[in-house]
């Protein structure tokens, strides 16, 4: 009973042991490095759960093939890849915003240190 | 006419994008091609309000690229998108106007790159508020907090913590906003929210669709900073630059607030929000915890900036009251309240950035003799305390007012009391500052003494736009009943009454 509940569900248990590491890294993390790093690893559970919830055996890309009809049950509906494609490019260009803010903490302050920095930036405030 | 819905946001996505490659070389041209798409916008925003209102509220729709919805996407001008579009693109005329002169000072020798941040920022909120698919105000949601970083890390040495901090913020709100849309979308098999609002009465039991409810309206509430999810706030606006500050806390927050609204109004079957599960009543309470918690944390600050973070932090709350009373008038009351706060917050923090640029200091201690060196700069900071506080003919006056009608009809006494108070404690902050700002330096031997570093008024550029928006705050007030029979009582008719 709980080999089939796994077998059948693992991809949803794996996404959301990722979503939890995420948001981990995110909260509990004092080194700014890490929390962005939890970041990414939270978006990219969101991305593996949109394309996990679109899959279906047995279909193929959908591109309409005359011989083999039109039932929705042959071809994967594009829509969820596209949203996801559309997501990550987002995704990175955050990354990249966060990732050349900590370039700008590092040579400014010498640590990434959430704690530590909070403190000083409230005292030259 | 009907090509209204497109010709606002991608104007402004036009001029940001020219704006970012004559930067390169000249801020001042990228300050004309900004401001230039941001009044062009705010024509177009005026004609779509006109014809909306005309057309008794009837939607223009555009389909992008011709892609008929529900397979494209497509761009919806009704009465609330219209009401939310003008009032952003006014925003971002006013703030254009005023930045050149501030963002000297501020930013020296960076002010290229901050007009196409501005323009893209822009650009994304009317983008939220026009697009009628749930995953492409995704995608709007996340180009104006992108540019909002961008905006906000160029401010004082501390501001890329404090962006920082926002941004790992910003990325858990629309991580959860976006797996609400993918739940959405296996269980409706739709992104559209004209489709949505079509299929999701069949499936109001449904697991997914409850679930998609919850991750959607707290990744749009961290967004938003109601509170508990403020935390990223008042550092942000304090170590912003003016500019970005009073570009970004009237408006962006607010933006995340109309999206539960639309969430709430339009997406969502009615009822679903207030029986099916108490997601209401939920944001009403975290909203009047937010709303006490912000005014008596603005009390105790001595930053000019930081007392009107934590202003906003409570401001905020009204309008999630609005949500949580969940009748016709407290609805108004916290849609009136986004146009009131935006003004007046908006006035505000360009007033403070206008004192640095004389004064050299945000501190409130420090702004003895303002009074007397820049009057009439101070007679339109006195109409927007007036309007925080609420004392009528002020905007701020009338969208309380509404609440406090709501909060009353829905017999909620304890929000009604939360309001009375936060009024009171807003009185306390703000006519502290007006005290310093009318005392006599030469007769007051008790503060330090500092000359101003140039005398004398704003200069035009800044003068003006606080000028216009200090009226546009009187002139809400005064005709805030045509405001509310010709667009807000449209939007709040799926609550019925």
């Amino acid at each position: 009973m709980t080999a089939d509940f796994l077998l059948s569900r693992y991809p949803y248990i794996l996404i959301a042991v990722l979503f939890g590491i995420g948001l981990y890294g995110m909260t509990v993390k004092r080194n700014l490095m890490k929390k962005v790093i939890g970041m990414t690893i939270f978006q990219t559970s969101i991305y593996l759960f949109f394309i996990q919830g679109a899959t279906k055996q047995g279909a193929t890309i959908p591109v309409r093939v005359p011989e083999m009809g039109t039932s929705p049950e042959l071809y994967i509906n594009p829509l969820p890849q596209v949203i996801v494609l559309t997501a990550i490019v987002v995704g990175v260009a955050i990354t990249g915003v966060a990732l050349s803010l900590i370039l700008v903490l590092h040579r400014r302050y010498g640590t990434l240190d959430e704690v530590e920095l909070l403190r000083r930036m409230r005292e030259s405030a | 006419m009907s090509q209204i819905p497109a010709l606002i946001p991608t104007s402004l996505l036009l001029a940001s994008l020219v704006a970012l490659l004559v930067g390169l070389k000249s801020h001042r041209a990228a300050h004309l091609i900004a401001l230039a798409g941001a009044v062009f916008a705010f024509v177009c925003s005026i004609l779509g309000l006109q014809a909306v209102i005309q057309g008794d509220g009837e939607a223009i729709r555009y389909a992008m690229g011709a892609w008929v919805p529900p397979i494209g996407i497509e761009f919806v001008l009704d009465s609330l998108a219209a009401y939310m579009v003008t009032l952003i693109t006014f925003i971002g005329v006013m703030v254009l106007i005023y930045a050149p002169r501030s963002l000297a000072l501020e930013t020296p020798g960076r002010q290229g790159m901050v007009y196409p941040s501005m323009t893209l920022v822009l650009a994304g909120l009317v983008g939220m508020c026009l697009t009628g698919d749930v995953f492409n105000l995704y995608v709007f949601l996340e180009i104006a907090a992108l540019a909002a970083y961008a905006l906000l890390a160029i401010g004082d040495r501390g501001a890329p913590v404090a962006t920082l901090r926002y941004l790992l913020f910003g990325a858990v709100g629309g991580g959860f906003y976006l797996l609400g849309v993918a739940y959405l979308y296996f269980a409706a098999g739709t992104v559209n929210m004209a489709d949505l609002s079509m299929r999701l009465p069949e499936l109001m039991e449904s697991r997914a669709v409850i679930v998609a409810a919850v991750l959607m309206v707290v990744g749009l509430g961290v967004k938003m900073a109601l509170f508990p999810f403020h935390l990223w706030l008042p550092d942000v606006y304090t170590n912003a630059p003016s500019v970005s500050a009073g570009l970004i806390a009237p408006i962006m927050t607010k933006v995340s607030a109309y999206a539960i609204i639309r969430l709430f109004l339009d997406v969502f079957p009615p009822g679903f929000f207030t029986e099916s599960l108490p997601i209401a009543t939920t944001i009403g309470w975290v909203s009047a915890a937010g709303i006490l918690f912000g005014s008596v944390l603005a009390v105790a600050q001595h930053d000019y900036r930081r007392m009107l973070a934590y202003s906003s932090v409570g401001q905020l709350g009204y309008i999630g009251l609005g949500i949580g009373l969940a009748n016709p008038l407290g609805m108004i009351g916290g849609l009136l309240h986004i146009l009131n706060h935006a003004l007046m917050k908006g006035l505000l923090f360009m007033i403070g950035g206008a004192v640095r640029l004389r004064f050299g200091t945000t501190k409130i201690p420090e702004y003895v003799g303002v009074g007397r060196a820049m009057p009439w700069t101070m007679v339109a900071f006195t109409v927007g305390v007036l309007a925080m506080v609420g004392i009528p003919p002020t905007a701020g006056f009338f969208s309380k007012w509404y609440l406090l009608l709501g909060a009353a009809d829905a017999g909620a006494w304890i929000w009604f009391a939360v309001i009375i108070a936060s009024s009171l404690l807003s009185a306390i902050y703000f006519f502290r500052v007006v005290e310093m700002i009318y005392r006599d330096p030469e007769t007051d031997s008790a503060v330090a003494d500092h000359e101003p570093r140039e005398a004398g008024e704003a200069p035009a550029s800044m003068f003006w736009p606080i000028t216009i928006m200090a009226t546009a705050v009187m002139a809400v007030g005064i005709f805030n009943v045509l405001i509310v029979s010709a667009l807000l009582e449209r939007v709040v008719a799926p609550l019925g009454g």
